[in-house]
């Protein structure tokens, strides 16, 4: 198992919207495809995706539905709104941006200075 | 768009809350099945794939509550849970439920009472079409609202701020419907006044200034709505009917709206009649008269039109008033007041006690909710094991202090509800109480939206101010520490919030105390001092000759033979006639001048003298001491030459001597000289409150009036004497309308504002010593029950009684002293207010100090009582075997 890496809090919702983004999900769906994407590098305690499920909910950034799923059980479905993706793909900007600046000072050395 | 999703979520959530709960545990339920299928594929059995599915999962309750949460869903969720919690511990404890609720109910139903009056005379605006623009004009420095019939012609025509001016005034007649003519009470109006407070009949037309053409010009009435439900059966072929108002025939025109009264808010009028027939209503036609002020105006402004700008406008006329008629109208001036209590004649006391009362009203609200408060702390200092429980078992100290306030709310808006139920029902009483006799007065004091409104904020406010109070000691609360010792300790705290609740509470109560005891003696005194008239063992008949058709020359003769037949009645002393009885409604008064003077305008004048038109033995029917001089008799007449009996006060304004004023002389407006023959003792004239007045007393035989009341000195049983005198004035005249009434009774309506200065206090220091009596007994009580354990080992240890006692109410009798103490100072300050308003109330009066020291020694000791019982009686055997 790969060394696994803490959440940075926030980031949780920044997540779910990229899962879901690819194509609708249940929420267990939304954790597996979590796990796929980062190669299992982030840990996610599986009871705590609902209260941020419902909190995009909430905001009108996803939407939901009941179907079948491909275990041929009953669950429910979320997808991204108009809303949603445009949320998505602000945070993924700002994030990119945040994360190059974090880069960059972490990597600065006594020379450039 | 994220705001009507999030209403949506949420509205969904309270509407279908379990569905929503259910969904989500299909949900949750249907992810931990997903995991068991991956679970299942790695070879795991598929009860240990479950097993380990739901451990995985992590805290399912948690997440379930939180996931609520974030639905937007807790809320509402926690709100009835919250509700219900209270609603359970409410009724585990009825003694503090019901307490608390009283206590809320008494604050808040004073209010509630106290704010319906503020608002029925105060706030609202009379019930009129664009009732905003209407203005009174008053007169002089005085703020006078009685002007001159020609000054208002003079202000309608020659004004540019108005749109209309009407004139009003209010008088008695007798009505004749075809039965017994009945005295009835109506406003002589000019001919634009339903035109200008723009009011639409209910049946049938108005009369209009097209109608006026001089006196006597205009046989018209209009009645109002009740009066014609009362007394003419609603019979709606009314209009058009004759009736006779004085013997002279009127048509009935029509009928007013319901709830229509002009715009003197104490006065319902039984009809309306056109004023140019005032010699028809009244006998006598005082409209030509400059100086005879007995006119109200009420006029709507134009718009865009200030008030400042009206009042210069009114001034330049005052100018030329002054100019054209220096003997009348001299220096005089002219303002605007908001109608509706007769100007600021009425308007001003009125609003300074209602002000007061509300005032008053507030404090009782402030003693509730400081009362509620140390009740609410003392129930959260004995429930604090089971808080100091909940956080401990993992609740949120937010949760708690939710619930407490809650429990908080619950008891205020129940209190506050029965508050208004009560005060409602008062008001109701008093909205159909008729205060004076034989005048219709309106108090239309009901309760209405903006009150409801009123009193449950307030309700709802002091819930949440009386719920705060024990805040800090839940925020302070450490679960550990009260779990482990049994209950907070605060020995070593001098004083902590509860106690200086407590004195603010009882210093409030004690200003109530005071005020309420300062008002009741001032009334008894007002009851017991020299009026200048003995009110017992009298009757009064009040009747207008006018009525009944008499003018002119027949008047005297008529008056005489009711005198000569009341006086032929067994037990009768003395039977005397008056113009009008002193301290009833309505006053006459005229100026008088220095026998040397030569210039008549008002301006000279040497006094202006309350003025009675009496026959003779007046004085002695009326019990007024004649201290010099003689009285009238019957040849004082127009032959011989003018008399006057005058008061002392009289005597000194005018010839500055008491013992020389017999055979004096002065002179009346019209330049007449009149010598004095007869000192009188001084009285009260207009109001008991009043300052000491001039009087003069006129042969009614040199002044003739048709304005008749008969007092008829007896000591005979009131109920016997009246029948005797109604048979015989029925006798002599069938015809004549009278009423008949003991002195004493007709004295209300001058006693009428004390009344009601003195019960509303006396209710409101009532209500005080309530709030006391429980604030007192709760406190003790709580720190006996607190300090029951150690007051037990004390008698176990042989303490003495005296010595159980202090330890017990030591601290609550303290606080008692002081705020009994602070209460008392502030209320002698405050009760100067009301001596404006209550006639003779002094707070330094010995008697009233004893008083609330007294009562509150009483109420101390009352509330005291129980606790002290209790802590004397506490058995240590039982006490140490509990814990």
């Amino acid at each position: 198992m790969p060394e696994q890496a803490q959440l940075i809090p926030g980031t949780l919702d920044l997540l779910i919207l990229k899962a879901v983004s690819l194509g609708p999900l249940h929420g267990y769906g939304v954790l597996l495809r979590i796990g796929q994407i980062s190669g299992s590098a982030l840990l996610i305690e599986q009871g705590a995706l609902y209260p941020a499920l419902f909190r995009l909910l909430r905001q009108g950034l996803l939407q939901a539905s009941w179907g079948i799923s491909e275990n041929n059980r009953r669950a429910k479905f979320y997808e991204l709104t108009a809303e949603g993706r445009k949320r998505l793909d602000e945070q993924t900007e700002g994030w990119n941006r945040s994360a190059l600046a974090m880069a960059s000072v972490l990597a600065a050395r006594p020379e450039e200075i | 768009m994220r705001l009507f999703a999030s209403l949506r979520s949420a509205a969904n959530s309270l509407f279908r809350r379990s569905g929503t709960n259910n969904e989500l545990d299909e949900e949750l339920r249907s992810h931990i099945q997903h995991r068991a299928d991956d679970l299942e594929r790695t070879g795991l059995s598929r009860a240990e794939a479950d097993r380990r599915a739901c451990v995985e999962f992590g805290g399912y309750v948690r997440f379930k509550e939180e996931s609520h949460g974030a639905m937007g869903t807790r809320f509402v969720e926690h709100l009835i849970s919250d509700i219900q919690i209270g609603l359970r511990s409410l009724r585990k404890s009825p003694g503090f439920t019901l307490v608390a609720i009283a206590t809320l109910a008494l604050g808040i139903g004073a209010n509630a009472v106290v704010f319906s009056i503020l608002n029925a005379f105060i706030l609202k605006p009379l019930n009129l079409p664009g009732a905003e623009s209407l203005y009174m004009i008053e007169r002089g420095k005085d703020n006078s609202p009685m002007q001159s019939y020609p000054d208002y012609v003079d202000l309608r025509d020659g004004n540019r701020s108005f749109d209309g001016l009407a004139a009003y005034q209010i008088s008695p007649a007798g009505l004749d419907t075809g039965g017994n003519p009945t005295p009835a009470w109506l406003y002589e109006v000019s001919g634009n006044y339903f035109d200008v407070l723009g009011t639409k009949p209910y049946l049938g037309r108005f009369f209009h200034t097209s109608d006026e053409h001089g006196p006597n010009s205009s046989p018209y009435i209009v009645l109002s709505y009740n009066y014609w439900q009362s007394h003419f059966q609603a019979n709606p072929a009314v209009a058009g009917s004759t009736v006779l108002v004085n013997k002279h025939p009127f048509t009935v025109l029509g009928v007013a709206q319901p709830g229509f009264y002009g715009s003197e808010l104490f006065y319902a009028p039984q009809f309306w009649a056109p004023i140019v027939d005032q010699e028809q209503i009244e006998g006598w036609n005082g409209l030509n008269s400059r100086g005879n002020r007995s006119t109200w105006l009420v006029g709507r402004l134009k718009t865009g039109i200030t008030v400042s700008q009206a009042t210069t406008d009114l001034q330049s006329i005052a100018t030329r008033l002054d100019k054209t008629y220096p003997k009348e109208d001299s220096q005089i001036s002219f303002s605007l007041a908001r109608p509706g209590l007769a100007g600021d004649m009425l308007g001003g006391p009125v609003r300074a006690f209602v002000t007061a009362l509300m005032l008053l009203a507030g404090l009782i609200l402030l003693a509730a909710c400081a009362n509620l408060g140390s009740l609410f702390a003392a129930r959260t200092a004995d429930r604090s094991r089971e808080v100091a429980l909940r956080l401990a078992l993992g609740s949120s100290r937010n949760r708690i202090l939710r619930q407490l306030l809650t429990e908080a709310v619950l008891v205020s808006l129940t209190g506050g509800a029965a508050g208004i139920a009560c005060g409602v029902t008062l008001l109701r009483w008093l909205s159909t109480w008729q205060p004076v006799p034989n005048f219709p007065i309106n108090l239309p004091v009901n309760a209405d939206a903006r009150v409801y409104l009123v009193s449950m904020l307030l309700a709802f406010a002091s819930g949440l101010l009386f719920g705060l109070v024990p805040l800090r000691q839940v925020l302070r609360a450490n679960p550990y520490q009260v779990v482990k010792s049994g209950s907070t300790s605060e020995i070593g705290r001098r004083f902590s919030f509860r106690d200086v609740l407590l004195v603010i509470q009882v210093a409030v109560c004690a200003i109530l105390v005071t005020s309420s005891l300062v008002a009741v003696r001032g009334l008894m005194r007002s009851l017991h001092s020299n009026f200048g008239f003995q009110p017992q063992n009298a009757m009064v008949v009040d009747t207008d000759l006018d009525m009944a058709g008499y003018n002119g020359d027949r008047v005297a003769p008529m008056q005489r033979r009711m005198i000569d037949t009341l006086q032929s009645i067994p037990g009768t002393t003395a039977v005397g006639l008056t113009d009008r009885a002193p301290l009833s409604l309505g006053w006459n008064t005229s100026v008088v001048f220095d026998d040397n003077a030569t210039d008549f305008s008002m301006s000279k004048a040497a006094a202006e003298s309350m003025t009675y038109m009496v026959s003779p033995a007046y004085l002695q029917a009326a019990g007024t001491t004649l201290l010099s001089g003689r009285d009238f008799t019957w040849h004082d007449d127009r032959n011989a030459p003018r008399v006057a009996i005058v008061n002392r006060e009289f005597a000194r304004k005018l010839f500055h001597t008491e013992t020389n004023a017999i055979g004096r002389y002065y002179r009346s407006l019209d330049g007449s000289r009149i010598q004095v023959v007869g000192l009188v003792e001084d009285g009260k004239y207009m109001t008991l409150t009043e300052d000491q007045q001039p009087a003069m007393f006129l042969p009614v035989l040199q002044s003739p009036t048709s304005a008749t009341w008969l007092i008829v000195r007896s000591s005979r049983d009131p109920q016997q004497l009246a029948s005797a005198m109604e048979t015989s004035l029925h006798a002599l005249d069938p015809g004549l309308p009278f009423t008949i009434r003991t002195w004493t009774k007709e004295l209300n309506s001058a006693l009428f504002a004390s009344r009601v200065a003195t019960v509303a206090l006396g209710v409101l220091g009532g209500l005080g010593a309530m709030l006391a009596i429980t604030g007192i007994f709760g406190m003790a009580s709580y720190s006996v029950s607190k300090r029951l354990r150690e007051l037990g080992i004390r008698i176990a240890l042989g303490a003495q009684r005296r010595e159980v006692l202090s330890a017990a109410l030591g601290r609550s009798l303290r606080l008692l002293t002081i705020g009994s103490v602070v209460g008392v100072v502030l209320g002698i300050a405050a009760t100067r207010v009301l001596a404006y308003i209550v006639y003779q109330a002094t707070p330094r009066d010995p008697i009233v100090l004893a008083g609330v020291v007294l009562a509150m020694l009483l109420l101390g000791l009352l509330a005291t009582w129980i606790p002290a019982a209790r802590a004397l009686s506490a058995d240590p055997l039982i006490l140490l075997r509990e814990e």
